[in-house]
């Protein structure tokens, strides 16, 4: 296929999946109206989700989730070995997401517990994102990734072109669909701080944005806090907004 | 100027007539604050009865009306290596806005000096602004509007019609001959003296009112001289960069241009968003370099924008003194306050 005379890259992609909810790979399946067109930009090799078998001789991976296991660090290890591109496909990957709140607690055995109950499972005690076991090449935040935004960074592939992530945060965009402030309505939104590039959804459905994205470039983060704490937000409400995707760094 | 007075009644018969022909917007309650204060916006109305009279102020300018916040201005049928241009200008149904506050008249009348009296006129935005029909409405100050401090707070042109509540009449304004023609249709009736009188007396009461202001004299001179001051970078330690200032202004216009392509790579369009000069974005281009890449020296510029430089090229701000970005600003970076520390 081409594009105005030039021809398009057509890379061989797989998708893999390590502790996660699965959500942001079904996001890919998601989008029915364009979805053949998405899925025609790469040569799909490796998908569980979508695709019976696979092959190993891909040159862009996408990975989902985060590290909790020994045997989850050899295979990310192993995917890094054979690709040409690795992706922290997600919010847990890039960061750690939601499972990595296990870090904040010393007793391993009671976290278990809490969680499980007696049922047996294998866990390491800390929660690794996957730049923390491999290098990474590109990021892809969200909880879950915003389907417009992965089908623009594939295009951009497909094209040979830069993708240019927003790196200013979502108010920009709520502002743009005319939402009323969620401060303004009395509500702590993590807006201010995170990175612009989903269309604002939460804010714009009336529910604080809760950070998913990860802070943009530059985030005004200690200001940000006293603005919060002068809005009447305890400390405790504070930093569960900050900590509930460990992408904002609490501590100074 | 001609000036007529309209009993209510009579008003809302005009109004109508207004919202049976056109797309009619007025102003209407959205939401309310944490203290239960209503918030008002216009929306689009069908019936006279959804109109809130008792709005104080409109929510989001009248500018996304004239100059959206995003439009493709031009789209691409590309087959093999050959395409096809498309450039659509809106000329749909005419369009009504009801109760745009002096401030908003103003600020559109700022953007035409740019946009239609400028080198480089925008076909986009004539259509848009000669396609709609606009019904001002006096206010009462708030305290945070100092458009008194910039001189909007009375309109000299740009609308079609503008009123002010007496009684239960209206005293009007008829700036354009569309709004002296459509107004043959409903009954009116020539000024009395009284009227006269009282409308001065409401006139003078108003601007007795305004508790913000800005100190504008000299102000071009004394923001060349203060262009190194520490106070700027005193502002930009609390700014969020997060633009929401340039969202809510009715004046901003600054935009980027986006090449945008549908995943069968048949369809292309060049996307226009408008931009906000406060961002870490802003001015970066292509290879990464960023011409602002320290956020004070942003929020300088935006100032500089604002009361500097188009008041060298136009002899006015581009300041309406509505008082929205420092409304939006979670760090609480107000124009009064900001002008006024740079003058100290």
């Amino acid at each position: 296929m081409q594009y105005l005379g030039v021809d398009l890259v057509k890379p061989k992609a797989a998708f893999f999946d390590f502790s996660s909810c699965e959500g942001c790979q079904l996001q890919i399946a998601n989008n029915e109206s364009n979805l053949l067109d998405f899925i025609s930009l790469m040569e799909v090799i490796n998908f569980r989700e979508i695709l019976t078998g696979g092959k190993d001789d891909y040159e862009i991976a996408f990975i989902e989730g985060s590290i909790t296991r020994d045997d989850e660090i050899n295979r990310v290890k192993n995917i890094r070995e054979k690709t040409k591109i690795l992706v922290a496909f997600g919010t847990c990957a890039c960061f750690g997401g939601i499972n990595k709140l296990k870090n904040k607690f010393n007793d391993i055995e009671w976290v278990k517990k809490e969680v499980y109950g007696n049922y047996p499972v294998e866990t390491n005690d800390k929660v690794l994102a996957i730049d923390e076991v491999v290098k990474v090449d590109f990021y892809i935040y969200g909880c879950p990734v915003n389907k417009p935004e992965v089908e623009a960074i594939v295009q951009s592939i497909a094209l040979g072109r830069e993708f240019r992530y927003l790196k200013h945060p979502v108010c920009f965009r709520c502002k743009e669909k005319q939402n009323i402030c969620l401060y303004e309505l009395g509500k702590i939104c993590m807006g201010p701080l995170t990175r612009a590039g989903c269309g604002a959804r939460c804010p714009s459905n009336g529910n604080s944005c809760i950070g998913c994205r990860g802070p943009a470039a530059e985030p005004n983060i200690e200001f940000m806090k006293k603005i919060m704490k002068k809005n009447g937000f305890t400390e405790r409400q504070i930093r569960d907004k900050f900590e509930l995707f460990s992408a904002f760094k609490w501590e100074k | 100027m001609i000036f007529k007075t309209i009993s209510k009644k009579d008003f809302n018969k005009f109004l109508e007539i207004l919202i049976e022909n056109n797309n009619f917007f007025a102003p209407q309650k959205i939401a309310k604050d944490k203290n239960k204060k209503p918030i008002y916006d216009l929306r689009e109305i069908k019936n006279i009865g959804d109109i809130d009279f008792n709005y104080d102020i409109i929510k989001y300018p009248p500018r996304r009306f004239f100059l959206p916040y995003r439009e493709v201005i031009s789209s691409f049928k590309i087959e093999n290596n050959t395409w096809e241009q498309n450039i659509g200008y809106e000329t749909k149904v005419p369009r009504v806005l009801l109760g745009l506050h002096p401030c908003d008249i103003n600020s559109l009348n700022k953007l035409d000096k740019v946009l239609l009296l400028g080198d480089y006129p925008s076909p986009y935005y004539a259509i848009r602004r000669k396609n709609t029909f606009i019904i001002g409405m006096d206010c009462e100050p708030k305290p945070f509007c100092f458009c008194r401090s910039v001189g909007t707070h009375t309109v000299q042109h740009g609308c079609d019609l503008f009123l002010i509540e007496i009684g239960d009449s209206y005293f009007m304004e008829i700036f354009s001959n569309i709004a002296f023609d459509f107004l043959k249709k409903v009954k009116t009736k020539d000024t009395t003296k009284a009227d006269d009188d009282e409308y001065k007396r409401i006139r003078k009461l108003k601007t007795e009112k305004f508790s913000a202001k800005v100190d504008v004299t000299d102000l071009t001179k004394i923001l060349d001289m203060e262009f190194q001051s520490d106070v700027w970078k005193e502002w930009g330690d609390r700014c969020l960069g997060c633009g929401s200032c340039a969202r809510v202004c009715p004046t901003c216009y600054c935009y980027g241009i986006e090449e945008k392509i549908d995943l069968k790579f048949q369809n292309a369009g060049k996307l226009k968003i408008l931009h906000a000069c406060t961002l870490v974005d802003f001015a970066e281009v292509a290879g990464g370099f960023n011409f602002r890449p320290e956020k004070h020296i942003r929020l300088k510029y935006r100032y500089y924008h604002k009361h500097r430089g188009f008041v060298e090229a136009y002899e006015e701000s581009l300041c309406v003194g509505c008082g929205r970005c420092g409304q939006a600003c979670l760090a609480g970076i107000t124009v009064p306050e900001v002008i006024s520390s740079i003058r100290e």
